[in-house]
């Protein structure tokens, strides 16, 4: 009985690496240690950032998550679930991706990517209102005055 | 005796400073152009106060040190070493106000990083920056490059005796036409036509990969002012990775190349002499230390068994090693990866090639080819004086634009500032061996700083000690200026304090 329940536990802790880790994985993590994730099933979340490029039936979205950017290669469909991404002027979506990390991806010239599974937004985007300070614009109307003025001096420096 | 610099020199010294700083705060303008047609309002009023603190300053001095005398060397070359000070200073002012750098040291080693062409970064969250901050980056990047008095030399000074006593204190020795504001100008128009032509054809591989084509000739015209300056910074955090596009990494490849080349070649080349491209001392140096620089990484590479196939190795050890060589700094991987998964040997080969950089006279930084191509023609003319008679007259030559007998005058400066830079890789490399980084990891850094390459290995951050990071401004600025200039304002310095 005893050994019955060791072989289990062994089972069940190797099947585990090999397959999907429920918990996300940090992009700081998978970029120091991708050795450790090399072609294994990781969950990565983060905000989708810049360009949805698409490929064919493909497309490359970029993926932020506060340290770093990892590329994701996910269907053409699924990439359509992302409706913001993150720029000056906008919020991106959080985004979890679940997918097979390639330490160095033969397909993509060697690149660190991760191409998807699945990709589930859990916080939509926005876009983002530009507010201007109202500090800057005094400090604006302060020096312009101090450039006329240095300006007028010029002038009467030249006579 | 050392004498002491009298008011005269101060006057016309600060005359002509004030006239490079105007300039940089017109400059301004070009961002400002970015932020009406992106609607960016904030960035704006940021680029507003930059500029006007600028024009106060630049006027300020132009004012009260008004002056008709023409420049001697040793105000020439101060005037240089100070704009590239004081334009550190200006340039981080939008920078920090955008709230995306830490702190004002933090803006200062970005906005220096930038005029020297050298590519490390602090900035935060870049991914968020407006298209306006980030249209300045790239800016900075292509005006440093050209040089910043050869911009003020191109559209403010006309007529100046004194231009090339600058224009040779960026380290810019050779007139390509007699005159010197002609030769500026011709620079530009080199750098206008490649802009053209290298934005157009970005913008349309990135817009064939997935880019909408506003953003893509954005990003075009980006990448191609970093790439054809050999500057290194890039519109997101990511670096060229940002693309993933084989197509994007061939452009540059041939971008940075055609930046590492002497503008002189350029000129040749477009008045019909092509053959200049293989006779040319430099352009055979740049090939043999290319090759000799990619197997030693490769070999690395291959040790290390990160890349599956032989052209995945290819992609990615060549693009880092090209990257360096020419003194880009565009990374197609981490930084954490030559740290981490990058064998030493590998990381040595890079290292070796952004130590080496690309041709005189062109946006690179480092010792650069024509100084190495001299040292070994100089060291082969002795070992064939120890092998042939006594009696035996050793007669070398080399081709550099026209045929020239090597003498000692051209060795000697060529051994001089070739020692100056291994000190100065030295120095940074001990600096950060003192605040506990590897050694392997702070000569890379140290060298990445001091030939203005960009590449980082991981050790460049925003929490990186504060006295690194002005080591690194140091260094940016020595080596961008080649030491001329900075010897000629530390004795300067020396004289006002020690001179009678």
């Amino acid at each position: 009985m005893t050994k019955f329940i060791l072989c289990a536990c062994v089972f069940l802790l190797f099947s585990g690496m090999g397959g999907a880790c429920a918990q996300p994985v940090e992009s700081r993590q998978l970029v120091s240690k991708a050795d450790l994730y090399d072609g294994k099933t990781v969950a990565y979340e983060g905000e989708a950032i810049g360009d949805i490029m698409v490929r064919g039936d493909h497309a490359w979205i970029n993926v932020h998550d506060g340290s770093y950017a990892i590329g994701i290669w996910i269907k053409r469909e699924a990439a359509s679930a992302v409706t913001h991404t993150g720029g000056y002027k906008s919020k991106g979506d959080w985004v979890e991706v679940v997918g097979v990390l390639n330490k160095a991806c033969p397909r993509h010239g060697g690149d660190l990517d991760i191409h998807a599974e699945s990709l589930r937004v859990i916080t939509p985007g926005a876009l983002r209102r530009e507010a201007v300070s109202q500090d800057k614009k005094t400090v604006v109307y302060i020096l312009a005055g101090v450039l006329c003025l240095v300006m007028i001096a010029s002038l009467f420096v030249k006579k | 005796m050392i004498l002491k610099p009298n008011l005269d020199d101060i006057k016309n010294i600060g005359f002509y400073l004030g006239k490079v700083i105007i300039g940089l705060g017109l400059t301004m303008c070009l961002p400002i152009l970015i932020g009406l047609i992106y609607g960016e309002s904030s960035p704006i009023f940021d680029f507003m106060i930059a500029a006007e603190a600028a024009l106060i300053l630049g006027l300020a001095l132009k004012t009260l040190c008004r002056s008709n005398k023409d420049l001697s060397w040793m105000q020439g070359m101060i005037v240089v070493s100070l704009s590239w000070i004081v334009a550190m200073f200006i340039g981080a002012i939008p920078l920090y106000l955008s709230g995306h750098w830490r702190s004002f040291l933090d803006a200062c080693f970005d906005s220096m990083s930038g005029f020297a062409t050298t590519g490390l970064a602090l900035g935060q969250d870049l991914d968020h920056l407006s298209y306006t901050h980030n249209f300045w980056r790239h800016l900075i990047m292509f005006i440093g490059g050209q040089g910043i008095v050869v911009v003020a030399l191109s559209f403010f000074i006309k007529g100046l005796s004194g231009a090339f006593k600058m224009y040779v204190g960026e380290a810019r020795d050779e007139r390509i036409l007699p005159n010197v504001v002609h030769t500026s100008r011709f620079i530009w128009l080199v750098s206008l036509v490649y802009f053209v032509l290298g934005t157009s054809v970005l913008a349309i591989i990135a817009s064939a990969g997935g880019m909408h084509i506003s953003k893509a000739l954005f990003h075009g015209a980006c990448v191609f002012m970093t790439a054809f300056d050999t500057g290194g910074f890039c519109p997101q955090s990511q670096s060229i990775l940002y693309y993933h596009s084989f197509p994007f990494e061939i452009a540059t490849v041939v971008i940075m190349i055609l930046g590492a080349l002497n503008f002189k070649l350029h000129y040749h080349v477009w008045t019909g002499n092509r053959k200049e491209i293989y006779r040319n001392i430099e352009t055979g140096t740049f090939f043999i230390t290319v090759i000799s620089a990619f197997l030693v990484t490769a070999v690395g590479l291959a040790q290390a068994g990160i890349y599956q196939g032989a052209f995945v190795l290819f992609r990615k050890g060549f693009y880092q090693l090209i990257s360096g060589h020419t003194g880009t700094g565009f990374q197609t991987i981490y930084p954490q990866q030559f740290a981490g998964e990058w064998n030493d040997l590998a990381v040595v080969g890079v290292i070796c090639g952004m130590a080496l950089g690309g041709a005189v006279c062109s946006t690179t930084g480092a010792i650069k080819m024509l100084r190495l191509g001299i040292i070994f023609k100089a060291m082969a003319q002795d070992i064939k004086r120890i092998i042939l008679p006594e009696r035996a007259i050793v007669v070398k030559k080399f081709h550099h634009i026209r045929e020239t007998f090597l003498q000692d005058t051209h060795v000697r400066p060529a051994l001089l500032i070739t020692l100056a830079y291994l000190l100065l890789y030295g120095i940074g490399t001990l600096v950060g061996m003192f605040f506990g980084y590897p050694f392997l990891h702070s000569l890379f850094e140290s060298t990445s700083a001091a030939a203005n390459v960009g590449l980082s290995c991981g050790i460049t951050s925003s929490g990186m000690p504060a006295l690194m990071k002005v080591v690194y401004i140091l260094q940016m600025w020595a080596g961008r200026l080649e030491f001329m200039s900075v010897f000629t304002l530390v004795g300067f310095m020396v004289a006002a304090i020690r001179g009678k």
